[in-house]
């Protein structure tokens, strides 16, 4: 890795950091918002232009509220417990395919943070450990509505992510490689994978609403059955952390799902709209534009799930535990295995037929 | 006995595969949302925009004045005898000679005070004054404080601003639904809000 790389690297891994935690912070205030439209309101409206500076005056309330650390908890478990989440929330951005690529000076980088050839394996490995975030902070506030919740969460997180590997599984099935980038790559002109995959898409969104613990399947934080779920005796910053990582949650999970299923960076007239631009452009510099625009075609759809998952907490009620619990092993895993199936009869023995018919 | 006309049937059926299914269900309830997210909002900006509360709202006190801005109080009494608070109290006092411009009548009150965290607002100091001169004003609520001097409204607060004359569409309930009604059949337009002279 020479130098021009080195620093687009950099570059990109700085301003996916930062991006991702500009939409995390303004995923809170599109929250209230779109709670406030959707139920007839106008939502925060005081601070700045439509209460475009109201992320950081919540951010400021919470810093400066009593940073409290009950005396019985264990005080570095407890620390640990919302950096963790903040981490592990944070981690699963560096392998996003945020665009195809860029050239500078005869190199070409991918607009991504780490190639790895992994991807999707990193982001199960990652997501997985957030359960940890949870479980750490529940079990060191030494409250036993905490630890409920938090062992509440830690089984939904576990449950779920086995009916969402094995959903992804049909989709490894049909790209044949765990590159995020390569699938992505693959999906060129509206191949999307949706089309091909709309039961896996159904069970993988509705794990990543669990996944995020977003409203249907936000048990672990039932203020009316355990006080507060896991993060009861949190305040301050602390409590700030896991909420925040909650919306980095669901960037992330709404990034991914349109990496996977909705064809990432991909938009349909693509390849026309990269002719005209290299036509007036020149190949480095059309490229480059192109490559942005993919960029930003990546991020409205990234953000249009961020907004459907505030679409859907407004009209959803909550699932009772069972309820969660018989959907996550009862139904979900159950039909991911039948996807699996369908989708590999559908390699083997259609994809010749259709591939010699189109042939 | 039946008690409206919307009352359905329980039943026990099994549900159907699309109903169990949840996603035909979840997809209307999410066209549901949708449309009112771009539906037209019902908040009313308060600071800025003010609804119009309606002829009969009780608000803050005023003690009036008649047309020549005499007070109109003559510290009978009655407005607290009939709170049930006891929130007002009143200092009466015999009026001298020269101050004839000033009380309409030969006693008035020298304070008038209204506890503002008793008075729970139920207008009945309005009706028991034979002099009409307390009113709870239907455009104004009594503003926010915070400061234990600013809950009791001596009559440097009270009483009336000749300059800025406390007006009303109705002074008394009968007229006020007489004009509702009026504004029911159409026929009143443009009526306009006089002080009581």
């Amino acid at each position: 890795m020479d130098l021009v790389e080195f620093l687009v690297k950099t570059v990109t891994i700085v301003v996916v950091f930062g991006l991702t935690l500009l939409i995390a912070m303004y995923s809170t205030w599109a929250e209230r918002k779109v709670a406030g439209f959707i139920q007839d309101r106008s939502g925060p409206n005081r601070a700045g232009w439509g209460g475009l500076l109201q992320p950081l005056a919540d951010a400021g309330k919470m810093f400066f509220k009593e940073d409290f650390i009950p005396a019985l908890a264990n005080k570095w478990l407890f620390i640990a417990g919302p950096s963790l989440a903040m981490l592990t929330a944070l981690l699963a951005s560096a392998v996003i395919p945020f665009g195809s690529t860029f050239r500078i000076a005869g190199h070409e980088v991918a607009l991504q943070g780490v190639e790895s050839n992994i991807g999707i394996l990193y982001v199960f490995g990652v997501v997985a450990l957030g359960v940890y975030g949870i479980m750490v902070g529940g079990w060191a506030s030494n409250n036993k509505f905490s630890l409920l919740g938090a062992i509440r969460a830690a089984s939904q997180n576990i449950s779920y992510e086995v009916a969402m590997g094995l959903s992804l599984i049909a989709i490894l099935m049909m790209s044949s490689s765990l590159s995020l980038g390569e699938i992505v790559a693959q999906q060129h002109g509206m191949n999307w994978n949706i089309f091909y995959q709309p039961l896996g898409f159904i069970i993988f969104i509705t794990c990543s609403f669990a996944e995020c613990n977003r409203v249907p399947f936000d048990l672990p934080e039932c203020e009316t059955e355990l006080v507060g779920g896991y993060h009861t005796e949190y305040g301050s910053m602390k409590l700030g952390f896991y909420l925040f990582a909650e919306y980095i949650n669901m960037f992330i999970s709404s990034a991914i799902i349109s990496v996977l299923y909705f064809g990432g960076y991909n938009y349909p007239g693509m390849d026309f709209v990269y002719g005209q631009l290299v036509k007036a452009f020149g190949t480095e510099t059309g490229h480059n534009i192109a490559t942005l625009i993919g960029t930003a075609v990546f991020f409205g759809k990234a953000l249009f799930f961020v907004f459907f998952y505030m679409w859907v907490r407004w009209t959803i009620p909550r699932f009772r535990y069972d309820q969660l619990m018989n959907l996550g092993w009862k139904k979900l895993i159950p039909l991911a295995i039948f996807n699996i199936l369908i989708t590999g009869a559908a390699v083997l023995f259609l994809k010749p037929v259709i591939t010699s018919w189109l042939n | 006995m039946q008690l409206t006309n919307r009352s359905k049937q329980v039943s026990n059926k099994q549900m159907t595969l699309a109903e169990r299914a949840y996603l035909p269900a979840i997809a209307t309830g999410l066209a549901i949302t949708i449309k009112h997210f771009f539906s037209k909002k019902v908040t009313i900006q308060y600071p800025e925009v003010k609804r119009y509360l309606g002829p009969v709202f009780r608000g803050r006190h005023i003690l009036k004045r008649d047309a020549e801005g005499r007070e109109r109080c003559t510290a009978c009494g009655l407005c607290a005898v009939a709170c049930p608070a006891e929130a007002i109290s009143m200092v009466a006092a015999e009026r001298v000679k020269g101050e004839e411009h000033l009380y309409r009548e030969e006693k008035y009150a020298a304070v008038y005070e209204v506890n503002m965290l008793r008075c729970i607002f139920c207008g009945l100091c309005e009706e028991a004054c034979p002099k009409q001169a307390v009113y709870l004003r239907h455009d104004e609520f009594v503003p926010v404080f915070t400061e234990r001097d600013q809950v009791i409204w001596g009559k440097d607060l009270l009483v009336e601003d000749m300059n800025n004359r406390y007006t009303r569409e109705a002074w008394t309930k009968e007229e006020a639904r007489a004009l509702d009604a009026k504004r029911a059949r159409g026929e009143a337009t443009n009526v306009v809000p006089r002080a009581i002279p």
